[in-house]
């Protein structure tokens, strides 16, 4: 089955085709990195995906519907942004905030059940913060405030999880942990993943089929086959020099200007 | 001080003072906590639009007041989402404007209203009983809002991105919170006066959360503020025969220069994720 299906879709921004003929379609279960320079319109596709966005033409549908009439099946799509905007003075603790991600399961003028209350519990042990769940969120390092809104985003119960340069505020130690939750999550719960990312080498060790992006769409397939330099020259458009080791390179090293 | 209470005008004063110190303060914690401020200012300031073409049909302004200042609220609210112009921008020309119809009713009016004093500084001889009805009625009408949005008005005030995300209805929620915070203004004009009352949309709040890292605390802390502060400003404004307003508002940001001061809370530098 189909998680998510774009078809011919274009999106401007200030006048400028940010995505055109983008056609892209995501099976239920799929582990899907995204990669693409800079301004390549991966963050836009996300939001195209959430409704966030309206596409200018073509079609977006996320199981079958437009992801702006989902209605209760809304929360059944997590998501985790780049940058998150919130303030971090905010009285809010760490349970407050992934309790947040149950507030779509619970609905409208009900207050959360005990059973709201393990969900939150059992999803904080999943990403190690059961610990500190009393904390204010402000008082956590990046790393631990990125594992919250995983929790949160986790604690929806969501089938489609979409993740958007999550890897931005951890150390090398913290990436690599924050994938083996990601690919247990993906084996566990069946999850589909579509995740953002310009890391080339990291995303590739870990996801089952890669996505280039820049404007349109130059390749979806497994990462040995897309992860070659004819490719990755179209999508980035400029010498890029892959170090290869063994079947899936490791290193991309771009030479710019 | 006990007798001056003995006087019913000082015990509508007094009952007026609690319920606009509990009802602003509620508010007060989600405009700190979205950063409406500023919407809170036009807001209280294009009441005066509603009070005055209240003046020159001779109707009851308050009552005006409340239509008005709702409008107001509102098209500031659907300007600024379409994205046709900034929040502060539609904020700084609605509530002009507003005004400026204000000067124009006040103007059209025949005679001088002494009245008008009373509306903009507040006054503790203007509320009667049928007003202290329209603010106990209205205050549990917004009570009510808010205790059956309250985790989603928290989710929204936290994260208004994610809230869309997980399916609340943030629009709806925006506009209630608008529409909760126009009529906070216009129920707490008669006390505290058209020009001072957006003081008391961020003060209560503003002084819990120098104390609290709490959603709740904050919340029951912002309550007493602005209860402490409406009764100490009542006193005052009878000892010393001042308009209320200037008493009340006065005492709150005493009270939060205090807290300012003395916060428990150690000022660590925000991190960034």
């Amino acid at each position: 089955m189909e998680a998510v299906r774009l078809s011919d879709v274009w999106f401007y921004y200030q006048g400028q085709a940010v995505l055109h003929e983008v056609n892209l379609s995501v099976e239920e279960g799929e582990f899907l990195g995204l990669i693409g320079p800079n301004g390549a319109g991966k963050t836009t596709l996300l939001k195209l995906i959430l409704g966030l966005a309206k596409p200018a033409q073509g079609r977006v549908e996320v199981w079958g519907k437009d992801p702006s009439h989902l209605g209760r099946q809304r929360h059944l799509i997590g998501y985790i942004s780049q940058r998150s905007l919130v303030d971090w003075q905010f009285p809010a603790s760490v349970f407050d905030v992934v309790m947040m991600g149950r507030y779509g399961r619970i609905g409208l003028f009900k207050l959360p059940a005990q059973g709201d209350r393990e969900a939150v519990l059992k999803n904080l042990e999943r990403v190690g913060m059961a610990e500190l769940a009393r904390r204010q969120i402000g008082e956590l390092s990046g790393g631990q405030q990125q594992r919250v809104f995983i929790a949160r985003a986790l604690a929806a119960e969501p089938r489609l999880l979409l993740l958007d340069e999550p890897l931005i505020s951890l150390d090398a130690r913290g990436q690599d942990e924050f994938y083996k939750l990601l690919a247990s999550l993906h084996c566990e719960l069946g999850l589909t993943i579509m995740l953002v990312s310009h890391e080339i080498s990291m995303v590739s060790t870990y996801v089952e089929k890669i996505a280039c992006l820049n404007q349109t769409l130059y390749a979806h397939a497994a990462p040995s086959e897309v992860l070659n330099t004819a490719t990755l020259e179209r999508v980035y458009g400029c010498e890029v020099e892959l170090l290869a080791h063994g079947r899936i390179p490791h290193r991309v090293i771009r030479e710019h200007e | 001080m006990i007798d001056m209470f003995q006087y019913t005008f000082m015990q509508r004063a007094l009952m007026a003072a609690l319920l606009i110190g509990v009802l602003c303060s509620i508010i007060s914690v989600y405009v700190v906590l979205k950063k409406m401020s500023f919407i809170g200012v036009g807001v209280s300031h294009s009441a005066f639009g509603g009070v005055a073409l209240g003046f020159w049909t001779g109707v009851n302004p308050i009552a005006v007041a409340i239509p008005f200042a709702l409008a107001t609220a509102m098209a500031i609210g659907l300007v600024s989402r379409r994205g046709r112009v900034t929040e502060d921008v539609a904020i700084g020309i609605f509530y002009a404007a507003a005004m400026a119809l204000g000067i124009l009713f006040i103007g059209l009016s025949t005679g001088y209203n002494v009245d008008l004093f009373g509306y903009l500084f507040g006054s503790i001889l203007a509320v009667s009983t049928s007003d202290l009805w329209l603010i106990g009625l209205l205050g549990l009408g917004v009570l009510l809002v808010v205790l059956l949005f309250f985790k989603e008005l928290f989710f929204l005030s936290f994260d208004e991105e994610m809230a869309r995300v997980n399916g609340l209805p943030v629009e709806l929620l925006y506009y209630l919170l608008l529409g909760m915070m126009a009529i906070t203004v216009v129920v707490a004009i008669k006390i505290v006066g058209i020009i001072l009352v957006s003081a008391l949309l961020v003060i209560p709040g503003a002084t819990a959360f120098q104390i609290t890292r709490n959603f709740r605390l904050m919340m029951l802390l912002s309550v007493l503020v602005g209860v402490v502060c409406g009764v100490v400003g009542l006193v005052l404004s009878y000892q010393f025969d001042l308009a209320p307003g200037a008493t009340i508002v006065l005492t709150a940001t005493g009270l939060f220069l205090i807290c300012l001061i003395f916060s428990p809370r150690r000022r660590r530098k925000t991190r960034r994720a």
